[in-house]
């Protein structure tokens, strides 16, 4: 077993030496830029483009001319609220999404706020982190254009309903956005029966390379329109001009096919050994709670919050395990996860919370290995808390006057 | 971030981690910091004579925390009431060689050992007062 073991895959994936393959004749040899329309080398990156769109077209059950590539998801939702808004603001400002949205549809939203260009709901999930189709029904105005929703939390993997939220955005006439960069890949995603009409994903979170996204805007019924955000020589149907990269492209191709062939296998076998994992650590650590949905999660996700210790302290005691915590020592802004406290769970327990991100080269060893170290730290660090000490005393926190500081 | 050896070598090493009983002679108790921001520090000390003879920790919070608080009770060891009074979080950065975005878990260990001394002091003056 090689370490330090990777349990981090909602951050990154390690590419699939299979797309590596796939990619490498496009870095020296077949190097064209896929916009020449003139000569071979042209012809055969345009080909292999147009390969790739297709390979991702097949994943998310859309037409290949569907799809817009650009730099990543984070470009993918720029594009998508603020293309919508230019494009549609003479029917209306005002935009839905939820509270735990990645920050960069979160603060997209929030950069148009200020700038007086658009009003923002925000709406609130339930306690698995879920948002409600009736929130979103009757957050509608005559004024709203886009409905901002993902498909899944990086944080917690829960899932949304998104069909059903697509649904009332057709009923309404409402163009529907959904990031789904954590979803694509790993769980079936339909554009069609879910009435998506605007997609964000990335090949990195799919054991693709880093550098490369897409957009998916649906052409027919409706047929949405965007305002490019980058100008230039009119790549993407005119809505994300740049020389597409080529190598990135097949290798984000080869990619969707992996998880298209593998998908079903694939997402059985990282149940299981996640389910493995909570099971064994929540029998055995008292006071230890999962966040998210029990059920309708992602199939890698598992974060769970340890009473009475620190997040940063786990991680650190788990040097040989790459994880992420929501507390805030591990954060640049000294808050933890606003996804976790959307979802009502306590500053502590917030401080407290492990995400593991189970993924395609996880082993059974790597997971055994995991579950021994995880009860080890806890226990460990649970000895030194004053907190698990009081507790244990019959002491109730809560009653305790804290100097805050 | 990368941690310095120091503090991985608290973290691993923990001295002086545990906990006297409140109510035995000469103790002295400062616990410190909240729950909700991620770090809370008791630290005890044992006094006999006017001199810390034993100091214990409990931490609740980062590596930088547990290590301040670790080497806190080291330095306490052997030192007066007044010397340990001395003791200034910047010496705790110092040492450790603690990033900026981790000074507030020395000033949590500063406060702590305050804390521990302030009780120990009210605990001494009570007693003397009563034995009057």
């Amino acid at each position: 077993m090689k370490r330090p073991i990777f349990l981090d895959n909602h951050s990154t994936t390690p590419m699939d030496p299979q797309v590596l393959d796939t990619m490498l004749p496009y870095f020296v040899e077949k190097f064209g830029n896929s916009a020449s329309r003139n000569h071979a080398f042209g012809w055969t990156a345009e080909e292999a483009v147009e390969q790739a769109r297709k390979q991702i077209a097949k994943l998310i059950n859309a037409d290949s001319k569907e799809i817009v590539f650009t730099s990543g998801a984070t470009e993918s939702n720029n594009l998508a609220v603020k293309g919508v808004l230019e494009m549609y603001k003479e029917k209306g400002t005002h935009i839905i999404t939820s509270s735990t949205e990645h920050r960069a549809v979160l603060d997209t939203a929030k950069s148009l706020e200020a700038k007086g260009l658009a009003t923002v709901t925000y709406l609130p999930v339930d306690k698995y982190g879920m948002v409600n189709p009736d929130n979103v029904r009757n957050a509608i105005t005559d004024k709203t254009i886009l409905i901002s929703v993902m498909l899944a939390n990086n944080e917690i993997g829960t899932i949304n309903p998104i069909q059903e939220i697509g649904k009332i955005a057709k009923a309404k006439g409402i163009l529907f956005h959904c990031d789904a960069t954590q979803g694509v890949g790993k769980i079936p995603v339909d554009v069609q029966a879910m009435g998506i009409d605007l997609m964000s994903f990335t090949a990195h979170k799919i054991y693709g390379p880093k550098g490369v996204g897409a957009l998916y805007v649906r052409k027919k019924s409706p047929r949405v329109r965007l305002v490019a955000q980058m100008d230039g020589g009119g790549h993407e149907r005119g809505m994300r001009s740049g020389t597409l990269p080529v190598p990135l492209i097949v290798g984000f191709g080869k990619a969707c096919e992996l998880c298209e062939q593998n998908m079903a296998e694939e997402s059985a076998r990282l149940t299981t050994l996640r389910n493995r994992l909570q099971t064994a650590i929540m029998d055995s650590l008292e006071e230890s709670y999962l966040n998210g949905h029990p059920t309708n999660r992602l199939p890698g996700n598992l974060n769970i919050s340890f009473a009475y210790v620190e997040g940063e302290s786990l991680l650190m005691g788990m040097k040989d395990i790459a994880l992420s915590s929501g507390s805030a020592c591990t954060s640049a802004t000294l808050e933890p996860s606003y996804v976790l406290r959307a979802l009502g769970v306590g500053v502590e327990l917030a401080h407290s919370s492990i995400r593991f991100g189970l993924g395609r080269f996880n082993t059974d060893d790597e997971i055994d290995y995991t579950i021994k170290k995880v009860i080890e730290i806890v226990t460990k660090l649970r000895d030194m808390s004053p907190l698990y000490e009081m507790a244990k005393e019959g002491v109730d926190l809560k009653s305790v006057q804290w100097a805050a500081h | 971030m990368a941690y310095s050896d120091k503090v991985v070598d608290h973290f691993n090493n923990p001295r002086n981690m545990g906990s006297f009983k409140k109510d035995e002679e000469g103790i002295g108790t400062g616990m410190v910091g909240a729950p909700e921001c991620g770090d809370v520090m008791k630290l005890q000390i044992k006094v006999q004579n006017d001199t810390i003879v034993d100091a214990k920790f409990k931490t609740f919070g980062c590596g930088s925390a547990i290590a301040s608080s670790s080497l806190a009770t080291e330095w306490l060891k052997g030192k007066t009431i007044e010397e340990a009074q001395q003791i200034k979080n910047t010496d705790i950065v110092q040492e450790l060689n603690l990033p900026p975005v981790k000074i507030h878990c020395s000033v949590l260990a500063e406060d702590a050992i305050k804390a521990a001394l302030a009780d120990y002091q009210k605990k001494s003056g009570d007693k003397t007062e009563a034995a009057q």
